[in-house]
């Protein structure tokens, strides 16, 4: 469907890492006050790494696919660094124009992997 | 009813299908000329300035306040306050009156279908007072002898829903229960008169019926406003003042502290004047004909689910498109100019009874015509196809 540019429409139809995690080291669930979406993040933690990570999540397009891509960005990165990531890297990571409305939905996977690595 | 989009600048500036009025509508070159003509030829500030310029404010205040007397049938004009909107005055009635006169062992009993707005006032209210709070789907069934406050919606902004304010209103009678009615989605398309409906209080906003953003209307019968603690206290609202303590005035001006929306006041009153011209009944069955419309040309496209209204719809409804997010919906929509809400519509204990997170919801007002039901149900037919 023609409905998002970049990568979001490839990553809302074939999200990877989609599921729950077994014995998460750290889970975390947020809601889009906006709307009501959820997401769930869990990720398992390895020698200072993120060795894994799980999503879980009943959202709209955008934030699914910002869920996939943001596994992308954090799967085996040093906890420091999924930490760190900011708002602007993921947006860019969707290689599309966001209208504002649209941005909260895109962080809200950032806000919830934050809170979980906390 | 004559074609009115001539004057709506909005309309005329932006080429976008607005079907989104439920959450505000579109003000007509009227409104906008009043409040402007009022801060170029009578500005000055109310409360009894011993000049004539402010003596004209005084008058453009309450020859507002007498408009809306008469738009809502009230027997007296000191029956009409001035909030900021129809939150401010569901708070005034929950904190103001509720909170204060309900005790452990009452009962507030509010509608499922309703805004947040009205809803969250009664939870404040329940808390404070100690009262229970029973949210239900039928609240002529759930009033009973403990009943001491019934809340609702005449009409529902998620699904255009009518309530059946009468029998609600007879059966809170009946057990002695103060009523309080949020207006909001009914004061834009249907005559509302306070003497028939029989209410306590009643509650609307200037700017979904045309007027502007900032100001709305409590109505309360005289016995319960004289019962009813202000929310702020200050300038303007009050008879003595002493350095430990103050008289207040009578309402309205108790409930109306510090300077007030007069502009505002005056964008109201032209609104309601732009409606009245119109004609309510006019004006009511052109919503009911647009909706019936849109209810009709979304019904056959396949892949669409309506929502039922189990009642009279009046301007609004709420759908989704299977395997799509509302969001999604709406933002394919924006991309086509066609301007809809999409979501949980402050309305979430609502959205778990349907079992969604949310829904799209098109509203009309008294400019939406014909192409824009053809437009929107075009555009959702695309995006059925591409999903």
């Amino acid at each position: 469907m023609s409905l998002y540019g970049g990568a979001i429409a490839e990553h809302a139809k074939n999200p990877r890492r989609r599921g729950a995690l077994h014995e998460p080291d750290r889970s975390h669930e947020g809601t889009n006050p906006l709307c009501g979406d959820r997401v769930r993040i869990d990720v398992h933690l390895r020698d200072g790494r993120v060795a894994e990570i799980g999503f879980e999540a009943d959202a709209c397009m955008v934030s699914i696919a910002a869920a996939s891509i943001l596994g992308d960005l954090i799967a085996g990165a040093p906890i420091e660094e999924a930490r760190a990531l900011d708002d602007a890297r993921l947006l860019a990571a969707l290689q599309t124009d966001l209208r504002p409305a649209r941005v909260g939905c895109a962080l809200l996977p950032l806000q919830v992997l934050r809170e979980a690595l906390r | 009813m004559r074609d009115v989009r001539a004057d709506f600048p909005l309309l005329a500036n932006r080429r976008v299908v607005y079907l989104d009025s439920a959450a505000t509508s579109q003000k007509p070159a009227q409104v906008l000329r009043a409040m402007q003509r009022h801060y170029e030829e009578r500005n000055a500030n109310v409360h009894r300035g011993i000049y004539r310029l402010a003596e004209e404010a005084d008058e453009a205040l309450a020859g507002a306040r007498e408009a809306v007397r008469r738009f809502v049938g009230a027997r007296d004009a000191a029956e009409i306050v001035f909030t900021h909107g129809t939150t401010e005055s569901i708070n005034l009635v929950a904190q103001g009156w509720a909170a204060r006169r309900l005790r452990a062992g009452d009962e507030i009993v509010v509608s499922e279908l309703e805004h947040h707005a009205n809803l969250l006032p009664w939870q404040r209210a329940a808390s404070l007072s100690g009262a229970s709070l029973r949210v239900v789907s039928d609240v002529t069934a759930a009033i009973g002898p403990r009943t001491r406050m019934v809340a609702f919606s005449l009409v529902s902004n998620v699904l255009g829903t009518e309530l059946p304010a009468a029998q609600i209103v007879s059966a809170a009678r009946a057990s002695g229960a103060v009523v309080a009615i949020d207006a909001a989605q009914a004061a834009p398309h249907l005559r509302v008169d306070v003497g028939a409906l029989g209410a306590d209080f009643l509650a609307f906003s200037a700017h979904k019926m045309l007027g502007p953003m900032g100001i709305g209307v409590l109505w309360g019968r005289r016995e319960r406003l004289a019962e009813t603690e202000p929310l702020l206290v200050g300038g303007g609202m009050v008879r003595e003042v002493f350095a430990d303590r103050a008289t207040f005035l009578d309402p309205p001006a108790r409930f109306e502290a510090g300077t007030p929306p007069v502009a505002e006041a005056v964008g109201l009153r032209a609104a309601i004047e732009y409606l009245e011209a119109l004609g309510m009944e006019a004006v009511e069955a052109h919503a009911r004909e647009m909706v019936r419309a849109l209810e009709s040309r979304l019904r056959e496209v396949r892949g669409v689910t309506v929502y039922e209204a189990g009642a009279r719809r009046v301007a609004a409804l709420s759908f989704n498109v299977d395997g799509m997010h509302p969001h999604d919906l709406a933002s394919f929509l924006d991309a086509r100019d066609v301007c809809v809400r999409a979501g949980h519509h402050c309305a979430q204990p609502l959205m778990r009874r349907l079992a969604v997170t949310g829904t799209v919801r098109a509203s009309v007002q008294v400019y939406t015509t014909q192409d824009d039901v053809d437009a929107l149900a075009r555009a959702v037919a695309e995006a059925c196809q591409s999903s």
